[in-house]
């Protein structure tokens, strides 16, 4: 954290970022592939984004050197591939300013961590007329969970409406706070629009009301500084993928308090004390919600990420994404026809749009032939697509190690399609 | 792959003007179509005459592909009888989706235009939704017709 301290005299805003983004890219192997003859222009980071050879070594070095099973063996290779696991798990709660690594819980992704928290620590605790507030922001991986609680317990889902620049209506939030809630799940960066939701003030308005709080960190891990003791939530859900770290570990964090009283998720070995048929005796958090082999070469991949991350600072990440952004915006305005969904004052640099007489998918199909790969669809959120009465829409997501000449790639890529059939 | 093989002179003419392209209250068979990957929705009417298809029309919202295929589709079965127009089906399902089909495109006219799609995977689904949903108002099925 101390690198990126001295990072913070910069101005979030600044107009130039100071990172070395040609150097960053050549740490990036797939940024030179070309596709179709042309550079690849990758420009889908909110759906996942690429590695650097950092992570991609951190993994392949594991297996080449140190893998064996974690937290059974008393042989040199179990015990190093443990203390590999149990490091990278160290590096995740400094990274985000947890209390204990106690509170770190490797999963499979922001998805698993969702369900983890709604069936272990909802379903336990709802009945019949119990609320859950989520936002009309959410993707479906913070919204169908909560609806299989909902059947499971009678509970009832209630949504906070978005305005039409895509922010979540705080007002209308207090007024929905009601004594049957009991739990807040809430986006904190969408996914779909690039909205930052100024998560502190809903937080602090369920906590005043002791209504727990989950956040959905997918979008905003990578991008924004994230800071767990100062946020206060309960829990919070987070993929390795979106970060440049491996595909398939992802982490929940909780408040120690609170995983204490949940009782185990998934049953198996690593999650247990003792097994006889009589009792079994769960294991201490976190290893209580793990059963099973981990993902060991994921978590320590997910370490890699995070040093590579911080080596940068997240403050100039957001930076240099930040200005991105700016300008993408400002090219995207000038093309006749096209629309920005999602105009947040406080948005990550996510672009989604539409262009009149356009198709979002037939746009996926021509840009992609230009080597610029986007998004098109409805983003896994298809409660925001139905917000705008839209279908589908293009969505441009920039990672920083993206530049001005891809933006301008895109452009002129969104030119060629309409000259096809605008 | 080329882009103009699959964005054809016929399928941007008809995914700017589609033809047929309205309600029909007096619909004898209708259907709704749906492609949960990209949203595209449609609805495909067809009014009988005993086996003759009458008229046939559709509605929704989608890509150039999907509008142009249903556009292309209704042009073709108009006036057809069920069992023709099951045929055509059949031949435009081979040829979207079968490498070795053995199809010569330019022997099915306009519809000769969608055998493009092939080699683009990701859209095949967006031409064949219109002709799944036909043979679903053919048979009048009730649930929605869907690629998945």
């Amino acid at each position: 954290m101390s690198t990126s301290a001295t990072f913070r005299e910069t101005p979030s805003h600044a107009a130039s970022p100071s990172i070395d983004v040609e150097s960053i890219r050549r740490d990036f192997p797939v940024l030179s592939r070309q596709i179709r003859g042309k550079p690849l222009t990758y420009l889908d980071n909110a759906a996942s984004s690429q590695r650097p050879r950092a992570v991609i070594d951190a993994i392949s070095n594991y297996y080449s050197t140190s893998h064996a099973n974690v937290h059974r063996g008393v042989h040199t290779l179990s015990q190093e591939a443990t203390d590999l696991f149990e490091a990278a798990r160290e590096r995740v709660r400094r990274f985000l300013n947890a209390r204990s690594t106690r509170e770190i819980i490797f999963v499979r992704g922001t998805t698993e961590a969702i369900n983890l928290v709604a069936q272990s620590f909802g379903r336990p605790r709802l009945g019949p007329g119990d609320e859950i507030v989520v936002s009309w922001l959410e993707h479906h991986a913070n919204i169908v969970p909560w609806q299989m609680l909902c059947e499971q317990t009678g509970a009832v889902l209630r949504v906070i409406p978005i305005t039409r620049e895509g922010e979540v209506d705080f007002a209308a939030y207090e007024r929905l706070l009601s004594p049957r809630t009991r739990l807040l799940a809430l986006s904190h960066v969408s996914n779909a629009l690039g909205t930052i939701v100024p998560v502190h003030r809903f937080i602090e308005a369920a906590k005043a009301r002791g209504i727990p709080v989950l956040l959905d960190g997918a979008q905003a891990v990578p991008h924004i500084e994230v800071d767990l003791q100062a946020l206060g939530c309960d829990f919070y859900a987070f993929s390795g993928h979106k970060m440049c770290g491996p595909t398939g570990i992802g982490v929940l964090y909780g408040r120690e308090e609170v995983l204490r009283d949940m009782p185990p998720w998934q049953g198996g070995g690593d999650m247990i004390l003792a097994v006889s048929f009589g009792k079994t005796v769960y294991n201490e958090l976190p290893f209580k919600f793990e059963a099973g082999t981990p993902h060991i070469a994921g978590a320590i991949g997910l370490a890699a990420a995070i040093d590579y991350l911080e080596g940068i600072g997240m403050d100039r990440i957001a930076a240099a994404e930040h200005d991105l952004l700016d300008y993408a915006t400002e090219r995207l305005r000038a093309i006749p026809g096209l629309s920005i969904v999602g105009t947040a004052p406080e948005k990550a640099a996510v672009a989604s749009f539409t262009i009149e007489g356009i198709h979002p998918h037939d746009l996926g199909t021509i840009l992609d032939h230009e080597g610029v790969a986007i998004r098109t669809g409805h983003h896994c959120a298809m409660p925001v697509m139905e917000f705008f009465g839209l279908p589908a829409t293009a969505r441009a997501s920039f990672a920083f190690y993206n530049t001005r000449e891809e933006v301008d790639r895109l452009i002129d890529a969104l030119q060629v399609a309409r000259e096809m059939l605008g | 792959m080329d882009l103009n093989d699959l964005y054809r002179d016929v399928i941007v003419d008809h995914n700017r003007n589609p033809r047929n392209f309205r309600p029909m209250p007096d619909a004898s068979r209708q259907a709704d179509g749906h492609n949960p990957l990209c949203g595209d929705q449609l609805t495909v009417f067809v009014k009988l005459d005993g086996e003759r298809i009458q008229d046939v029309s559709f509605q929704g919202n989608g890509c150039a592909i999907s509008v142009a295929s249903a556009s292309l589709l209704t042009e073709s079965v108009k006036g057809k009888t069920v069992t023709e127009a099951e045929e055509i089906f059949r031949t435009m399902h081979a040829l979207l989706t079968r490498e070795d089909c053995g199809i010569d495109p330019v022997s099915l006219g306009k519809l000769g235009a969608l055998s493009g799609v092939r080699a683009f995977p990701a859209r095949v689904k967006c031409a064949s939704l219109c002709w799944h949903t036909l043979d679903a108002a053919l048979h009048q099925q009730t649930d929605a017709a869907c690629t998945e």
